[in-house]
């Protein structure tokens, strides 16, 4: 039966009910009103949640079947709440930690002085997949690089938030915080009234100042697009829908191209110049001419507009550098370096596989640790030590020799829980926390983001690509 | 507006079109043949031939019948102007301008194509056709209601009316030609009851046979003719739907009317002209198959004109229907 009753938090930090048994503070009016329902009310609600998703079309492709099936992205109607005390300290480290990421963004494509300084080894900046040498010399519109950041955050057993991963280049979810929270409206009301949470729907218009915040002196009205790679996307809905909210185009590269100097879209009415470009395309994909020339998505000619300060770009070309994954371990120092202050909020343990100590560490270790690939995402690229078998070890063991640059480790944290809908019952499940950070004028972060869940028992990876999931999150 | 958008709502609504006048085809033909049950194999081949895919359906050498005709036109996927095709093609164009529909004929558009798909639609094609049919046409009216009630008329209205009138014009025309070409060799037959039922078969087969009835008392192949070419107010006739298409590209382009700008202006002002100086009896006398032919062609020469115009598509050698 679907209730709290019965919830067993186990051996793990849970995120709603506290270690006696009752619920955190703000979590109790949810739990009273779930346990209030009559039987089988609530997965009926789960179901109405998950038919409502798929009527509107919110759905990710999936590949390799001719109907072009898609799925909804598997949501769960129980939300994680986040204390404001809680959301405070969140919020300050994330502004804190965005304004030093884009300090030494500029810094490394410019002076080096955090390189000279030896803070952050320069062979490991310059030797980095996701360093652009094209964007050396280059100060971007408003000296803003990472205008939209995403950065995974997970709680750890003695109930402190860790920073685990940024994302600086095109960080997707934020659609689905949006849309999770109206289902959640529609679900329970009442509680969510009482609850006073806090709300995310100023998401797009915060977007679109940033965006207008970015276009050229010159320019009055600016003409703003998004762009997507198309509706083969996995994240096309939220290109499609963050357009629709902003009321800006979306465009594809086959929709633009460089003429006079300038970009153009191409209208009913002929060419249209455009001043700003949200880009959902990697920067790989972006300028055949530039990056990847066999990119059908990119836009020739782009990056060349781009440099004449002619338009800009959310966000600036060059700021993977920030979120590879060897680099992020260097982010305390970072913030030190360019603020002088503590980082608010504390990494999670890092051991670098290009230093020897550490290596031979890692390499003996491998059976307590989780080693990643610097520039890999979605949970690819990765080993979970603990729950690897002997020969997946043995095989990551090799890479890691053969590339340590390329690699680093962590302890397996044994991340927060979650009650979670799991048939009809529910039962604890990990998840993470993606914050929304919005760099224009100020800093913006979006109370809330996106809860991810991993809905396989056990599981530690809550990647959608991995059977992941998500919630509503509400900072109360 | 972007030219690939433009590109994607006029498909959409053309393919939503389409697929409601391939039901209300298939939904008129069995009621027919209720009224004639004996000459089943007969009345299926006409309704194939309507769409002008002909050719499809015989190399895969079905034969005409009821269940193989109505699978062919309703779910087969291989074939691009099934219904489930084209409410495939209609929504993949929808989902990639959703940001510019609104959402509420988005989720109507994917819910329609998605309960389309399912195992309970597919059986009660074959067990419950006319209720069946009847759901395909309401759901595509619902559509329009919705595009006209909760989408501004503007640029993007506009360009989805064109691609509903072109398509309207298009299957109007193909339906008359085919039937007419049916009917009217048998010469013995005119005036004979069966025939009268063909006719108003036909249409029906245009949602015509009521507002026909209140124009024209006698059903005569003259008449029909007239009516579906050139009746003024009726919104299925060949002269309403070039005239409103004409109109809705003056207010996207803005050029006055009498005057032409471009090629697809002057094409569609060129068709419409000369449906506004004909008559009848005129066509009659070239014959109405030939005049038919013609205008088919030159509905194909307007399509590919939009597309060189406002889609920023290549002009094609020869004029076609450049599906997408």
């Amino acid at each position: 039966m679907e209730t709290f009753k019965t919830y067993d938090p186990g051996d793990f930090y849970d995120e709603l009910i506290d270690e006696s048994g009752k619920p955190r503070p703000g979590a109790k009016l949810l739990i009273d009103r779930i346990d209030s329902l009559p039987e089988g009310d609530l997965v009926l609600r789960q179901k109405e949640a998950e038919a409502l998703l798929l009527k509107m079309g919110i759905t990710f492709n999936v590949y390799g079947r001719d109907e072009g099936t898609e799925k909804i992205f598997p949501f769960d109607l129980i939300p994680r709440i986040v204390s404001g005390t809680d959301w405070q300290q969140i919020e300050s480290g994330l502004k804190q930690r965005i304004h030093a990421l884009n300090l030494f963004l500029q810094d490394i494509y410019n002076d080096k002085k955090i390189l000279k300084d030896k803070v952050v080894p320069e062979d490991l900046v310059l030797s980095s997949r996701t360093y652009r040498k094209e964007c050396e010399g280059f100060t971007p519109p408003r000296g803003i690089w990472c205008h939209v950041t995403g950065t995974d955050l997970i709680r750890d057993r003695d109930g402190r938030f860790y920073v685990l991963e940024d994302n600086l280049r095109c960080p997707s979810g934020v659609s689905y915080v949006l849309e999770n929270r109206q289902v959640l409206k529609r679900t329970f009301p009442q509680v969510f009234q009482a609850s006073k949470v806090r709300p995310v729907d100023e998401y797009p218009g915060k977007l679109l100042e940033v965006l207008s915040y970015l276009a050229p002196d010159h320019v009055q009205s600016p003409t703003i697009g998004v762009l997507t790679p198309g509706i083969y996307n996995s994240a096309y809905f939220e290109h499609s829908f963050l357009s629709q909210q902003m009321g800006v185009e979306l465009v594809e590269g086959r929709d633009l191209v460089v003429a006079d100097g300038f970009v153009h879209m191409l209208t009913t009415k002929g060419l249209k110049r455009v001043d700003v470009l949200y880009r959902r395309i990697d920067d790989d994909f972006i300028d055949p001419t530039v990056f990847r020339p066999d990119s059908m998505l990119g836009v020739k000619g782009l990056i060349g507009v781009y440099k004449a300060g002619r338009i800009a770009m959310a966000n600036a070309p060059g700021t993977g550098i920030a979120d590879d994954k060897v680099i992020y371990a260097y982010v305390p120092a970072i913030i030190k370096y360019y603020t002088g202050e503590e980082a608010i909020l504390p990494n999670v343990p890092t051991y670098i596989c290009r230093n020897d100590k550490d290596r031979a560490y890692v390499l003996s270790h491998l059976d307590e640790l989780v080693v990643k690939a610097a520039n890999e995402s979605g949970g690819y690229g990765m080993l979970i030590g603990p729950h690897a078998s002997e020969a997946e070890r043995a095989a990551f063991a090799e890479k890691i020799k053969a590339e340590p640059r390329n690699y680093m480790a962590q302890p397996t944290i044994a991340l927060s829980r979650v009650p979670t809908i799991i048939g009809d019952r529910i039962e604890g499940r990990h998840v993470d926390l993606r914050p929304y950070i919005l760099f224009g004028k100020d800093i913006y972060v979006q109370p809330g983001g996106l809860t991810r869940v991993a809905l396989k028992k056990g599981s530690l990876v809550v990647n959608s690509s991995q059977g992941g999931g998500s919630k509503d999150t509400w900072v109360v | 507006m972007l030219s690939r958008v433009a590109n994607s709502i006029y498909w959409m609504c053309r393919y939503i079109e389409r697929a409601e006048n391939v039901a209300r085809f298939i939904s008129v033909n069995l009621n027919l043949l209720l009224d004639m049950p004996s000459q089943e194999g007969q009345h299926w081949k006409p309704i194939v031939m309507t769409t002008g895919d002909q050719e499809i359906f015989e190399k895969k050498d079905p034969g005409y019948d009821h269940d193989e005709v109505i699978r062919f036109l309703t779910f087969d996927r291989e074939y691009p102007n099934s219904i489930l095709r084209c409410l495939a093609a209609a929504r993949e164009n929808g989902r990639s301008i959703r940001e510019i529909i609104s959402s509420e004929m988005w989720e109507h558009l994917n819910n329609f194509y998605l309960e389309l798909t399912t195992q309970q639609f597919m059986a009660m094609a074959l067990e419950d056709p006319h209720r069946f049919f009847k759901i395909i046409q309401m759901r595509s009216h619902l559509f329009t209601g919705l595009m006209d009630s909760t989408m501004s008329h503007g640029e993007a209205w506009n360009f989805a009316r064109i691609g509903m009138m072109m398509e309207r014009a298009d299957k109007t025309s193909r339906i008359l030609d085919v039937k007419y070409f049916m009917l009217l060799p048998q010469a013995s037959l005119v005036n004979a009851p069966i025939d009268h039922i063909q006719w108003m078969a036909v249409l029906k087969s245009a949602s015509a046979f009521e507002m026909f009835r209140k124009e024209h008392h006698e059903i005569t192949p003259h008449k029909v003719a007239d009516f579906l070419i050139f009746d003024n107010q009726f919104p299925r006739s060949i002269r309403h739907c070039i005239t409103k298409a004409k109109i809705c590209m003056h207010r996207i382009t803005g050029t006055p009317p009498g005057a032409a700008m471009n090629l697809a202006e002057k094409r569609l002002g060129r068709m419409q002209a000369d449906i506004e100086y004909t008559d009848i009896n005129e066509v009659v006398a070239i014959g109405l198959h030939e005049y038919l032919d013609t205008l088919q062609s030159n509905l194909n020469q307007v399509g590919a004109a939009i597309g060189t115009t406002f889609f920023n598509l290549p002009p094609l050698v020869e004029a076609s229907d450049q599906e997408q």
